[in-house]
């Protein structure tokens, strides 16, 4: 069959595009079936119920999953009313032109694009060093208790660091609330605020939602941010206070990957780990995607 | 949005009325207090507002804070000086000067060339990798790809974006640098390749992304033009849609090169760690953030081993600052420019 040069070139560079995009398709499916089929096998309820044993080649990750968990629930505390607020102040407050609104919004970019690594470095100057030591000079006698690496600490930074992610998701909840409802509620006698707490809020709700659900995710995944400011390899108790230290999903596959002495004997954890962080993370993200794409179809 | 002028009629000064202005009814007590409610609900969300340029501030004051020794403090000033870190030092009397990063020997070495060079190469091998294979994806999928099919690539991608890094590292590191090993031989399993590679899936999501809305902001009468004057869709995906979009394409990779730079946990499972001066990519490196991470646990705080860590966090958050900033700034333009167009 002849072919027109058109159909050949279309066919040709139609071709190319589609190929780099199945590749890419190709690696998350080589991943995820890699993950899965040497994963899968691993999990069993004494692998999240119980805690490593014999130097971590045998037992199970509940310290790690407990950890991950503590330690999502205080960086959501944290993160969701902050970053409610801030989104609130710059779609229902601000006036969009004006200087106040274009550096809160400068800024929220700015923390977007820090890397994590650093925001590790700023929990350890600023909440480990300057809070948490000036906590123990003042109520401790200079003891210390809050001035080393801790739960809460690594929480407050992840907070920090997953903030862009709860202000963006909640300023498009809020664009999607028809002005005219606020209108009709101010129109009624309501004040600014009735009317945000009353109309406006319960509306973007689903929304602000999935922006905690995308915070969880990537704080449930992120690793680097913690590594001094609280993770440990391996603890006896579970955290119960707040300047305890703490297990983490992420970290627990990185010092198995890493530090073991016996990497054969290690690799079944390491990827029974490596699947709950993925199942966790990835999970999360498609629930929030879903939310958000029916969302949007409402919308339309 | 200003809504004030749409407010509740009772006006809000307790005092005695002026003019016209004056009210219809006196103002009952419950309503004073749900004005100030009102008020003060106002206030308290502007002011946790203004907490995200806090953090900015603080993270750059507190990360610099730290790294101020390097310059005034006499004590850390004899083990290393800004200067020591840039320029070949004599290690040992009469040696021939070297580049060398070695902070835990007799002699701390504190060297920075061995780190620039090694970041730079792997983020380098991860832009080789990630962006013809982003954006030739971002062409297929706004140019080629039947609606079905991008509705399934796009959440696809997005969503290898939600693959924590720590993941992407593990792999690397287990399956990857044994399958490179065994295709080309390398002499050092974990090498700036294995790691570049792993880098590039990190950063294949946002070079895609910001690409993609690119190229579906090029107007449609564009294509419609090059078609009706007989080209081929190729030629008008190449020709036209492509240069049209390229500063978004542009700022797609000074973002992806941003992103690659300061990724961590990555490089440091799968790059190998060596701090050597080489320009081989084969070889084992060790990059900015993967010596933070390496090192920050066995530190003395407020030691020159610490400030100098702290310095490295500072240029890290400075070069990524920069780069995000030119970034964005094309995607505005780019917006602007096409949108522009349209009208």
């Amino acid at each position: 069959m002849k072919l027109h040069p058109h159909q050949r070139a279309n066919l040709l560079f139609g071709g190319l595009t589609g190929g780099a995009a199945l590749s890419i398709l190709v690696v998350l499916g080589l991943i995820a079936w890699d993950v899965l089929s040497n994963g899968l096998p691993q999990l069993s309820w004494e692998f999240i119920s119980k805690a490593p044993r014999d130097g971590m080649t045998a037992g199970g990750i509940f310290p790690a999953i407990f950890g991950t968990v503590a330690l999502v629930m205080i960086m959501t505390l944290a993160v969701v009313p902050v970053g409610v607020l801030t989104a609130i102040y710059l779609h229902e407050y601000a006036r969009q032109d004006g200087l106040p609104a274009r550096l809160v919004r400068g800024a929220v970019y700015n923390l977007a694009g820090v890397p994590s690594i650093v925001f590790g470095l700023f929990g350890l100057g600023f909440f480990i060093q300057f809070v948490g030591g000036g906590i123990d000079r003042i109520f401790y006698g200079g003891d210390v208790v809050y001035g080393q690496p801790a739960i809460i600490w690594a929480s407050l930074t992840l907070a920090i660091l997953t903030l862009p992610v709860v202000i963006v998701a909640t300023e498009e909840a809020l664009r999607t609330v028809p002005r005219e409802h606020r209108e009709a509620a101010l129109a009624l006698g309501c004040t600014r605020f009735e009317a945000l707490l009353r109309v406006t809020l319960p509306q973007a709700l689903p929304g602000i939602m999935t922006g905690a659900i995308l915070a969880v995710a990537r704080g449930a995944g992120e690793t680097a941010p913690i590594l001094f400011t609280g993770a440990a390899y391996f603890l006896p108790h579970l955290p119960t206070r707040p300047h305890d230290q703490f297990m983490n999903l992420g970290y627990h596959v990185y010092v198995l990957a890493t530090q073991s002495p016996d990497i054969e004997a290690t690799k079944p954890i390491l990827y029974g780990t490596v699947l709950v962080l993925m199942l966790v993370t990835v999970m999360l993200n498609v629930v929030a995607m879903t939310v958000r794409s029916r969302l949007r179809a409402d919308r339309a | 949005m200003d809504h004030s002028g749409l407010g509740p009629p009772t006006p809000s000064q307790p005092g005695p009325p002026v003019g016209l202005a004056a009210p219809l009814r006196p103002v009952s007590r419950a309503t004073a207090g749900r004005k100030r409610v009102d008020a003060i609900a106002k206030w308290v969300i502007a002011a946790v507002a203004f907490s995200a340029i806090a953090a900015v501030v603080l993270i750059f004051a507190f990360v610099v804070r730290e790294a101020l020794p390097l310059f005034f403090s006499p004590e850390v000033r004899e083990e290393v000086t800004p200067e020591s870190m840039l320029f070949a030092q004599a290690w040992k009397e009469g040696s021939v000067p070297s580049y060398s990063w070695q902070p835990v020997s007799v002699v701390p070495k504190y060297s920075l060339a061995p780190l620039l060079v090694g970041t730079f190469k792997v983020t380098l091998i991860a832009l080789l990798f990630a962006v013809p294979l982003a954006v030739l994806a971002a062409v297929y999928s706004a140019e080629f790809a039947p609606r079905k099919v991008r509705e399934v690539l796009k959440p696809a991608i997005e969503l290898l974006a939600g693959v924590p890094s720590v993941v992407l590292g593990f792999f690397a590191l287990i399956v990857l640098a044994t399958f490179l090993q065994n295709v080309f031989g390398f002499t050092y399993r974990l090498n700036g390749v294995v790691a570049g590679m792993a880098l590039g899936l990190a950063i294949i999501p946002v070079v895609y992304t910001v690409s993609e809305d690119a190229l579906v902001a090029v107007p449609r009468s564009y294509r419609e033009a090059a078609l009706a004057l007989g080209a081929s869709r190729a030629r008008t995906a190449w020709s036209v849609v492509l240069p049209a979009a390229s500063p978004g394409i542009f700022a797609a990779i000074v973002l992806g090169f941003g992103r690659a730079m300061g990724e961590t946990m990555i490089v440091l499972m799968a790059s190998g760690n060596a701090a050597v001066l080489s320009w081989n990519l084969t070889s084992s490196v060790r990059t900015i953030p993967a010596t933070i991470a390496a090192e920050m646990g066995e530190v003395v705080v407020g030691g020159a081993h610490w400030s100098v860590l702290f310095f490295l966090g500072a240029l890290l958050f400075a070069v990524t600052l920069t780069f995000n900033t030119v970034g964005s700034w094309y995607v505005a333009r780019v917006r602007r420019k096409l949108g522009g167009m349209t009208e």
